[in-house]
């Protein structure tokens, strides 16, 4: 199962302020261990907010707000893409994850929406697989 | 908001660290079917002491410790007992690799003693059968009877499987090693073949318990990436990550609402996952850069990655496909892959000129109960006009599979063949 790993923004993120060297490194190997391990399925960090912007609904109205946003702490400063096994298995693979900040900050872990969580897998269609796979290799 | 739960904890721990556990274990005492014993018991004092203690904060490092004094203990109980010269030398072997072992360092020096391990459960001595039970019990943390039901022997026979072959590996000394260059390519192949085996299992899911099932290609895909990581010089091992990503993408587009199969030129692309299509043509690339030409993998992989390029079905490039269906019947001739040529060629360059060809494939002996054969036959007769001999091909070809729906979808074809055939003449 998938999941979205979210680092929260801080002031620093915010402000456009680059981590240390040293955090860096330590983020360079820590991705390093998440690829050798085959967790990791993708990954970037993000510019503050101030060069992003939202677009807010209401009915057919689109009205577009530029950045920056205030509430620093609900803000997403990067991102990675994890393919586990459990919740637990992500949990387990952040708490190994270098503060991602030089203060103090925040991973929000979200589970992706798959297949099975849309009720669509049922066994009828597992049995049907040896027949797609059949179809599948000679429509190729 | 919940306290985790301890139990799923520690299963997740293990699932991160075992292999390299193993791994490393493995490299000191130099007995796989050890390394797993030890890793094993340090699993259980988890299980007694975590519960209480809390998941320590370098989990892998407190399990490797505990396996050490394990293996201590091991010997120490052992000394009273009588025993043969050869055992006799073979503790010495393991006392002594104990004391000059680095054991901080065993836990940190975790990549390679991984690609060692992998190197040896699918050791071309092993059956393939041994070499995937093995792989899945040491490198993906399957238990037996998760083995077991994936698929569908009992419990005892995959038990048995994986005994034998650890007493294989060990009576054969096997040596825990990466091979040398001059054998590395064989090895590598039987490495992949285990990997692509286990892809397969769950992504055809020919039989089995459903719910371990895409378990396994989940499965096989880590241990596909873990390779990639490990290995990154070797072009199949993108080869293979590329056919496998390429392949998974299209997993949910391959079923409609109630269960009906959908063709691969016939699926909605949107439900394509283009993630893995992303990952999979990142992968294909690094298979090329590499050089030295594609070898089936890759050239499978290209394949499909023609497809995963093309936005709608019309824009497939038939022609680069046919192309490399050729390159792909040259390194591995196989009359299964003749008749996907057959395929191509026909939507390359029309259904007469690969008509032709699946009629010479008709004499293959291997093809001779194929149920694709008559079915692929039926769809150029379809498209050549000619309806009642396709009808016919239709009626035959679901005559010959068992699966279900199959049947139910040629069947539909050869009546659609007999309408039109009315309406026309």
């Amino acid at each position: 199962m998938r999941f979205m790993i979210m680092v929260k923004a801080t002031d620093q993120s915010e402000a456009g302020e680059m981590p240390s060297q040293e955090l860096l490194e330590q983020m360079q190997q820590y991705n390093e261990e998440l690829v050798k391990a085959g967790v990791l399925l993708a990954g970037e960090g993000l510019h503050p907010s101030a060069k992003g912007a939202r677009i807010k609904f209401s009915g057919d109205k689109r009205t577009v707000i530029d950045g920056p946003f205030t509430e620093t702490k609900e803000l997403v400063a990067g991102f990675w893409v994890f393919d586990v096994k459990s919740k637990e298995e992500a949990i387990e693979w952040v708490k190994r994850c270098p503060n991602p900040m030089d203060e103090e900050s925040e991973i929000e872990i979200r589970q992706v929406f798959e297949i099975d969580d849309f009720g669509e897998l049922t066994p009828e269609i597992r049995e049907t697989d040896q027949r797609l796979r059949d179809e599948v290799a000679r429509n190729q | 908001m919940g306290e985790p739960d301890v139990g799923r904890a520690i299963e997740a721990v293990w699932r991160i660290e075992s292999a390299r556990l193993i791994g490393g274990l493995a490299r000191i005492v130099r007995d796989v079917g050890l390394a797993e014993d030890l890793a094993h018991d340090a699993l259980v004092a988890a299980l007694e002491q975590w519960p209480e203690s809390g998941v320590p904060d370098n989990p892998g490092a407190w399990l490797m410790a505990t396996a050490k004094h394990r293996a201590i203990d091991r010997l120490r109980r052992s000394e009273v007992l009588e025993r043969k010269q050869e055992e006799l030398g073979r503790e010495l072997e393991i006392r002594q690799a104990l004391s000059e072992a680095d054991w901080d360092a065993a836990i940190d020096d975790v990549g390679d003693d991984v690609l060692r391990l992998i190197f040896t459960t699918c050791h071309p001595v092993l059956s393939r059968e041994a070499r995937v039970a093995l792989t899945l019990r040491l490198l993906g943390g399957l238990t037996t009877p998760e083995i077991a039901r994936a698929f569908l022997v009992s419990e005892s026979t995959v038990a048995q499987r994986i005994v034998r072959a650890k007493r294989t590996l060990a009576e054969t000394k096997v040596p825990f090693e990466v091979p040398a260059r001059d054998e590395l390519a064989e090895r590598v192949s039987s490495v992949l073949e285990v990997v692509y085996f286990i892809f397969n299992e769950g992504y055809q899911a020919t039989g089995g318990d459903d719910w371990i099932r895409p378990h396994l290609s989940a499965e096989a895909m880590r241990l596909g990436r873990i390779l990639a990581a490990l290995a990154p010089d070797e072009p199949e091992v993108h080869g293979l990550v590329a056919l496998m990503e390429i392949q998974a993408s299209r997993y949910r587009a391959r079923v409609g609402p109630s269960g009906e199969p959908i063709l691969l030129l016939d699926q909605d692309r949107s439900r394509w996952d283009y993630m893995l299509i992303g990952r999979g043509l990142t992968a294909l690339g690094r298979a090329e850069e590499l050089g030295g030409g594609l070898g089936p993998y890759a050239l499978q992989a290209s394949i499909a990655a023609c497809h995963a390029q093309a936005r709608v079905a019309e824009d497939t490039n038939w022609p680069r496909i046919l192309a490399l269906y050729d390159a792909l019947a040259e390194l591995s001739p196989s009359p299964v892959i003749d008749l996907n040529r057959a395929v191509a060629l026909g939507m390359a360059f029309g259904p007469e000129r690969a008509l032709e060809v699946v009629d010479e494939l008709a004499a293959e002996p291997q093809l001779e109960s194929y149920h694709l054969l008559p079915s692929v036959r039926g769809d150029l007769l379809f498209k050549l006009g000619r309806l009642q001999e396709a009808q016919e091909e239709f009626e035959r070809a679901a005559s010959l599979t068992d699966n279900a729906p199959e049947r139910r979808l040629l069947l539909e074809r050869a009546a659609a063949c007999a309408r039109n055939g009315r309406s026309v003449g």
